[in-house]
């Protein structure tokens, strides 16, 4: 792996972390509204498998979505921009937190009924079969998603029309507050692809450079026709569901054991002990991601909120 | 010019829509090989091949979800429904996301996908094959919803809903199917959004649209050998609602009368009673009456079966009350 590429992972994975952590404090002051789910502790999954794309590809995702736009390279500002409700977020203001889209990006977005944007990632990847390209579609779900209806008949479809979609289980552990094991029949995500015909693959998703080999892989197979493919990221959140989360459904020490593998950490670590970087460089990295982040929060803040007239567009392409 | 059946003409406009554009195509249960079950497509897999006429498990969730996403990504998709009571397993996809996506992310997307799906009652199927649950659909700003009640109208709105830009929701009458009306030869649209008079009248406006459009019509042939001329306005499309013939052909009888097979409460015949009161309230002259679905789940046995649905008698019994 080139130290660049490497380089920019840490530095997307930093840039990640300090937008969540910036958008639980706007949230604590009230400047965000609604749910926020925060994606801190998960960054390993959405930049190495999303680095692993090819221009054409898709990337949809659930409601836990603000990761996956800063992967896909959206612009900082008008991420945030969104979630502040603005006229210069990426989905002027009508989206929030939740449904963040750039489709110029090939971002199809954060949808927040749980399963519903997997049949949508499928009609993605049918639209690309129909078409004749060789682009896949890659599918963002959590652990809690493949307990429901949609996702069955999606993984089905997928199947025997022998879709490019790359299904991501993010199994963070829990779906809301309900452990894996209380709610799946089958603790692990993968033994529910086989159903479909698909093999799928566990990965530690707290390991980048894990995710990302996988990933490559993964999409190789769908481009060399294997059809759809499944992989299970293991990985954790560090902080609650969603914001008031009252965290009673976990201890201290399984949060702690699980902050020990730290997905930033251990890259860091990797850079250091194999000298691929020094301190000093990830510590100009650090510095360029809070600039970026104080100049998102400045343009966030300074932009107008929509217009009235804006409550009535885009209900309709053709009114 | 030539008399069609109504699954003839929306047949053809769906051959003549894939012939047309690359990128329309069908998907559904039994649509291909099977050649549709109430066989709209029948010849279709033939002429088409798999990829254009593309038979799905019986899945309707991923149906409504994977034909709006393909919209999404540039494709027409024509999705059935084998009957409008399975697209309830379906409207999370529909009302959700088919409906929303254009308006909740700014703009930045448009899912221009048919959903088509015959209902209404009346053939003995009980009461989870019966429904007719239009005005469910048509609650959501973002979905379009259309019913023609003849071969013409429905030919050309079918052509409009996969030309536009929209989410349209194409709702075909089950016992209409079989019935015969002029359709020309020549390709042709009827605009979504807009309401049309089907016959001219002056004692009493007779609104309907689909099932109820032909019920009226039959209802407005009676009155008129008993000396009652009656206006017959058909609305054709649920959302948008065109209101403007109605309102102008109320304000020439003072009197209506809403035909709708769905139930009566919170229906089409509550919104269009609403809205002439609203906008014509001058005008009003009797109490606006409404002739619908008594509020019974379907029965199986035939006769009473019958006796919930609409049919002419309680259309003429409703205006007479009111001449």
């Amino acid at each position: 792996m080139e130290k660049a590429t490497l380089l920019e992972w840490y530095r997307q994975m930093v840039l990640i972390r300090r937008f969540e952590q910036r958008c639980s404090e706007l949230y604590s002051l009230g400047k965000i509204g609604g749910f926020l789910h925060l994606y801190i502790g998960q960054e390993a999954v959405a930049v190495g498998s999303i680095a692993a794309r090819q221009d054409g590809d898709h990337v949809i995702t659930a409601y836990r979505d603000h990761a996956h736009a800063l992967a896909v390279g959206s612009e900082t500002g008008p991420v945030l921009a969104e979630l502040l409700g603005k006229a210069t977020g990426v989905s002027k203001g009508k989206g929030g937190s939740m449904h963040l889209a750039d489709v110029n990006r090939h971002y199809w977005g954060g949808y927040a009924v749980v399963g519903g944007h997997v049949p949508l990632a499928t009609g993605l990847a049918l639209a690309e079969q129909y078409k004749g390209t060789d682009n896949a579609v890659l599918c963002y779900f959590g652990d809690g998603s493949t307990n429901i209806g949609y996702f069955h008949e999606s993984l089905n479809l997928a199947g025997v029309w022998d879709l490019p979609v790359l299904f991501v289980a993010e199994n963070n552990q829990y779906g809301m507050g309900t452990a894996v094991d209380r709610a799946s029949a089958v603790p692990r995500m993968i033994d529910k692809a086989p159903a479909y015909g698909m093999e799928g693959k566990q990965v530690d998703g707290m390991d980048v450079i894990a995710v990302y080999e996988a990933t490559t892989e993964a999409l190789q197979a769908i481009r060399d026709g294997k059809g759809p493919q499944f992989l299970e990221m293991l990985t954790y959140r560090f902080e609650g569901h969603s914001m008031g989360d009252p965290l009673r459904y976990r201890t201290k020490d399984e949060v702690e054991k699980w902050r020990e593998g730290d997905p930033i950490g251990i890259l860091e670590r990797h850079l250091l002990n194999e000298n691929i970087a020094t301190r000093e460089e990830l510590e100009d990295l650090d510095k360029g991601v809070e600039q970026e982040i104080e100049e998102a929060v400045r343009f966030a803040e300074e932009s107008p909120f929509p217009a009235y007239e804006e409550l009535f567009k885009d209900i309709y392409v053709e009114d | 010019m030539a008399q069609i059946t109504m699954r003839q003409a929306i047949s053809d406009a769906l051959r003549e829509e894939m012939k047309r554009d690359e990128t329309v195509f069908i998907m559904g249960e039994e649509v291909g090989v099977w050649g549709g079950t109430y066989a709209v497509t029948r010849g279709f897999y033939d002429e088409f091949g798999p990829r254009r006429v593309k038979d799905t498990p019986i899945s309707e969730m991923v149906i409504g979800g994977a034909a709006t996403g393909a919209a999404m990504n540039g494709l027409r998709p024509v999705a059935e429904f084998m009957t409008i009571n399975f697209a309830f397993l379906a409207l999370d996809a529909m009302v959700n996301h088919a409906a929303k996506v254009h308006y909740m992310f700014g703009g930045q997307m448009k899912a221009p996908v048919v959903f088509r799906a015959p209902g209404g009652g009346g053939r003995q199927l009980g009461a989870t094959h019966s429904h007719t649950p239009d005005v469910i659909f048509a609650h959501f700003p973002g979905l379009k919803v259309v019913s023609p009640a003849t071969p013409y109208d429905a030919k050309g709105l079918l052509k409009a809903a996969i030309r536009t830009d929209d989410p349209v929701l194409f709702i075909e009458h089950a016992t209409l199917y079989q019935l015969r009306g002029e359709v020309p030869e020549e390709d042709y649209i009827v605009p979504i959004g807009v309401s049309d008079v089907k016959r001219e009248g002056t004692d009493v406006t007779l609104v309907g649209y689909a099932q109820g459009l032909q019920v009226a019509l039959q209802a407005a042939e009676k009155l008129a050998r008993e000396g009652v001329s009656a206006e017959v306005v058909d609305l054709r499309s649920l959302r948008p609602l065109d209101m403007g013939p109605v309102v102008k052909s109320f304000q020439k009888t003072y009197k209506a009368v809403i035909v709708e097979e769905g139930y009566r409460s919170y229906g089409v015949g509550a919104e269009v009673a609403a809205r002439l009161q609203e906008e014509a309230f001058d005008y009003l002259d009797a109490p606006i009456k409404r002739v619908a679905q008594f509020e019974v789940p379907l029965p199986y046995s035939r006769d009473l079966e019958q006796a919930a649905l609409i049919n002419t008698d309680r259309v003429i019994a409703a205006v007479k009350e009111i001449l």
